[in-house]
């Protein structure tokens, strides 16, 4: 950790719990003391919370087990999507020191998925988008220059986090449009085609991703992984659509 | 408990290892439940940075497989299995063109040839790689892969779901208990069964590299029900890391590959140790050395008290396109920008190279019972070269996959009825509701473990560590939830204790020297508490 010690500071987090699916959800304010100016990330403060062995919240209610997801903590891994003051974005990357002491950080989780208990979502809707599309290589990759090698690498680097999904007005689970999360692999997919092949994947570009996006581009500055998705969907959009 | 009778290869961890399995066996036509705690896009696997090793020899050095495989064995210090290495390294070009055919971007030259780099412990240019991110990068050609299979019903993906207990019947694995973290729902899954669990990262929570989703128990289940493992004591500091809040964060070993510089000071100005003591492979030198040298500096009293990697003299060019990812990281964790300022590391808990103890087609000491990747002990021996991790979990799981095939077990006379209820009978749903350890016992074993196995190791700390795990056990004898844990602790501490030489990552100021009496690997069985591992020579 870097930075020069600092004096104690007292965050409070307003997290949203829900025990289970069919149960009511219910808001608790917890209370997490850290350095000034440390590194502690809302997800440290979680697993911190998590580890004391009976926490109470501000009004000395038992706050037990929180539920989410975590796995890499360095912003490689998408599981610890949830929102974070109204946005959406990874708690490993949410710093403490760049949220106002005064007033609660409010944590919800993501709400486009159904919740499985407290922070914790089910999305695998996702992944049942991609199938739709047929998200995988048709016959083997192209040779590609350097342009369309590092438009496939920015898209290889999509963590399924959902975020997108949670800003984009024109997505709804169940419905045909796969927004971003499902547009960015598909990209990978088509700039790694032969020139004639890749057929089933820019049909399904098309119909699912090109006419269906209303444009609102809210997904472009949301990206926890800072893939170029304004880019990555007009070099799509030149090979899948205009055939160039 | 619902049970799933029909059989399928029943595949624990969706990593690179479980994935790649998968999909091999999809190839063949032969149905796969792929189970994990997490999606595989949030598997370990995708955190892997530097790069996957193979002999393309496009840099023009004249490189080979059987240099590959040479490099492989001296860095693991000559006890992996050599039949083993070999095929590994022989595999490596067309396991490296396979990803590129599935569309993994490799950085390439102009004329779309690959670009291999130098990593650690190899003179060669061998190591492949996508910028600093290679493993996710691979990772995400590899999900798109087992789609495909998915949507002809060949894979079935089950994340959310963890391992409760094998199946064991007669002295063969027959399937295995899972429970959906999600729903609650206790599932038994009949059908040989692959472990690709991962390295054993939750024996050391908070102390590792690795993913914190990986709690070391299916490890540790696998140890309890008589899995043998072997060569618990090699486990492998990576020589730079930084603290970040809640675990250590690689800085990928391509940094020093690209020019990096370890230093520390010496009389105020800076001394870099390692180029004036191994002249011909100065920062690059195998892991081992590398983080051993750093743990001798930081306790020579007339050092300064912090190793630096220096990286401000590498060309823009390269942190653009070689290494934009972890320039990134390391402003965002650090604060500071590594292109100006000097990077301040420490040797943290990487790769575990030891593991289930598995033969040369992946097969564990029990029939039907198969282990890929790092949660197997295979081709690294005592200590692992850098780019051949995602190597070994993809032709691990790759050979894994070919011998169930070989092996021709799904029969669908596995298990008659009988034993299989009687084999379900046996788990007790009340304590599946929790298999995990309780956390007082999970933080007390990780403290005495981190403290006796470090770096430099010696017989009376991992002795008394022994004697504290072995109270623990004591204390805990009821508690079903703690007990596969310790013993696994135990276990390792055990390992290391009866290596009474140093080789690789296993270095005893006691016994500073190797002995060739201890060229083999340890092995371990549970129950065998009290007794040391027995000792297996390499042939």
């Amino acid at each position: 950790m870097s930075g020069e010690e600092g004096a104690a500071i007292i965050y409070t987090l307003r997290i949203k719990r829900q025990k289970s699916q069919g149960d009511p959800s219910f808001w608790q304010d917890i209370e997490f003391c850290c350095e000034e100016g440390s590194n502690e990330t809302v997800a440290t403060a979680l697993t911190a919370i998590n580890q004391r062995t009976e926490t109470v919240d501000t009004s000395g209610k038992p706050v037990g087990e929180i539920g989410w997801e975590c796995s890499c903590l360095q912003k490689k891994c998408g599981a610890c999507a949830m929102v974070i003051n109204g946005k959406p974005g990874l708690a490993c990357d949410a710093f403490l020191k760049n949220y106002k002491v005064k007033g609660p950080i409010v944590i919800e989780p993501l709400r486009k998925f159904p919740v499985i208990r407290d922070l914790i979502v089910d999305r695998s809707v996702m992944r049942e988008n991609l199938k739709t599309v047929h998200a995988w290589m048709e016959g083997k990759a192209a040779s590609v220059g350097e342009r369309q090698n590092e438009r496939m690498y920015d898209a290889s680097r999509c963590l399924q986090c959902g975020c997108c999904l949670e800003v984009c007005p024109n997505f709804c689970p169940g419905e045909s449009f796969v927004g971003a999360a499902g547009a960015i692999p598909l990209s990978r997919l088509i700039h790694a085609a032969e020139k004639d092949a890749g057929k089933t994947l820019k049909k399904a570009y098309d119909r699912k991703v090109y006419q269906e996006c209303g444009k609102s581009l809210a997904c472009v500055d949301i990206c926890p992984a800072k893939i170029d998705i304004g880019r990555t969907l007009s070099s799509t959009n030149a090979l899948a659509i205009w055939k160039k | 408990m619902n049970e799933y009778r029909e059989e399928k290869v029943n595949i624990i961890g969706s990593g690179l290892a479980g994935l790649m399995a998968s999909i091999t066996l999809a190839k063949k036509g032969i149905s796969s439940r792929l189970f994990s705690v997490q999606a595989s896009e949030r598997a370990q696997s995708v955190m892997a940075e530097g790069g996957i090793n193979g002999a393309l020899n496009t840099m023009g050095e004249n490189d080979s497989t059987e240099d590959h495989f040479q490099d492989t064995m001296r860095a693991g210090c000559d006890i992996a299995d050599p039949e083993a290495v070999r095929g590994l390294t022989d595999a490596a070009p067309q396991i490296i063109e396979m990803l590129r055919e599935l569309g993994v971007p490799f950085d390439q030259k102009a004329d779309g040839t690959i670009i291999q780099r130098n990593f650690g412990g190899q003179k060669k240019k061998r190591t492949a790689y996508a910028k600093s991110s290679t493993g996710k990068i691979i990772m995400t050609a590899l999900i798109d892969e087992a789609r495909r299979y998915e949507a002809e019903g060949l894979i079935e993906r089950f994340s959310s779901h963890e391992l409760i207990r094998l199946l064991i019947c007669d002295g063969k694995a027959v399937g295995a208990a899972v429970k959906n973290t999600y729903t609650g729902e206790l599932m038994a899954v009949c059908g040989p069964v692959i472990l690709a669990c991962g390295g054993m990262n939750g024996m050391f929570p908070g102390r590792t590299t690795g993913t914190t989703a990986n709690s070391g128990d299916a490890a540790a289940i696998a140890f309890s029900q008589g899995v043998i493992f072997s060569n618990l004591e090699m486990i492998q500091y990576h020589p730079t890391t930084i603290a970040i809040p809640g675990k250590r964060c690689l800085v990928s070993e391509a940094a020093r590959g690209e020019g990096g510089r370890l230093y520390i000071e010496r009389d105020g100005k800076p001394w870099y140790f390692m180029e004036e003591k191994y002249p011909e492979l100065g920062n690059l030198m195998p892991r081992d050395v590398v983080s051993r040298e750093m743990y001798f500096a930081l306790h020579d009293e007339d050092l300064g008290d912090q190793v630096y990697l220096d990286l401000t003299g590498l060309p823009k060019e390269t942190w653009k396109k070689k290494l934009p990812d972890l320039r990134q990281e390391i402003m965002d964790y650090l604060s500071i920008d590594p292109a100006r300022v000097l990077v301040p590391v420490e040797p943290g808990i990487h790769y575990f190279m030891g593991g289930i103890h598995v033969d040369v087609k992946h097969r564990t000491n029990i029939r039907n019972l198969y282990a890929a990747g790092e949660c197997c002990s295979q081709y690294h021996g005592a200590n692992r070269l850098g780019g051949n991790s995602l190597l070994g979990a993809i032709y691990g799981g790759m050979t894994a996959a070919d011998t169930v095939l070989r092996d021709d077990i799904l029969t669908g006379n596995l298990c008659d009825e009988a034993k299989w209820q009687g084999c379900i009978s046996e788990i007790d749903e009340t304590a599946c509701s929790n298999i995990h350890a309780t956390p007082e016992v999970a933080a007390k074993t990780a403290h005495i473990l981190y403290n006796a196995l470090g770096i430099v190791r010696e017989e009376t700390t991992m002795q008394r560590a022994k004697n504290e795990i072995e109270k623990l056990i004591e204390e805990n004898r009821n508690r079903p939830r703690d007990l596969p844990r310790l013993n696994l602790a135990e276990a390792m501490l055990s390992s290391a204790i009866s290596r009474r030489e140093s080789r690789g990552a296993h270095y005893r100021s006691d016994f500073p020297q190797r002995d060739e009496n201890f060229q083999g690997y340890t092995r371990v069985q549970c129950p065998a508490r009290r007794e040391l591992p027995s000792f297996t020579h390499c042939e």
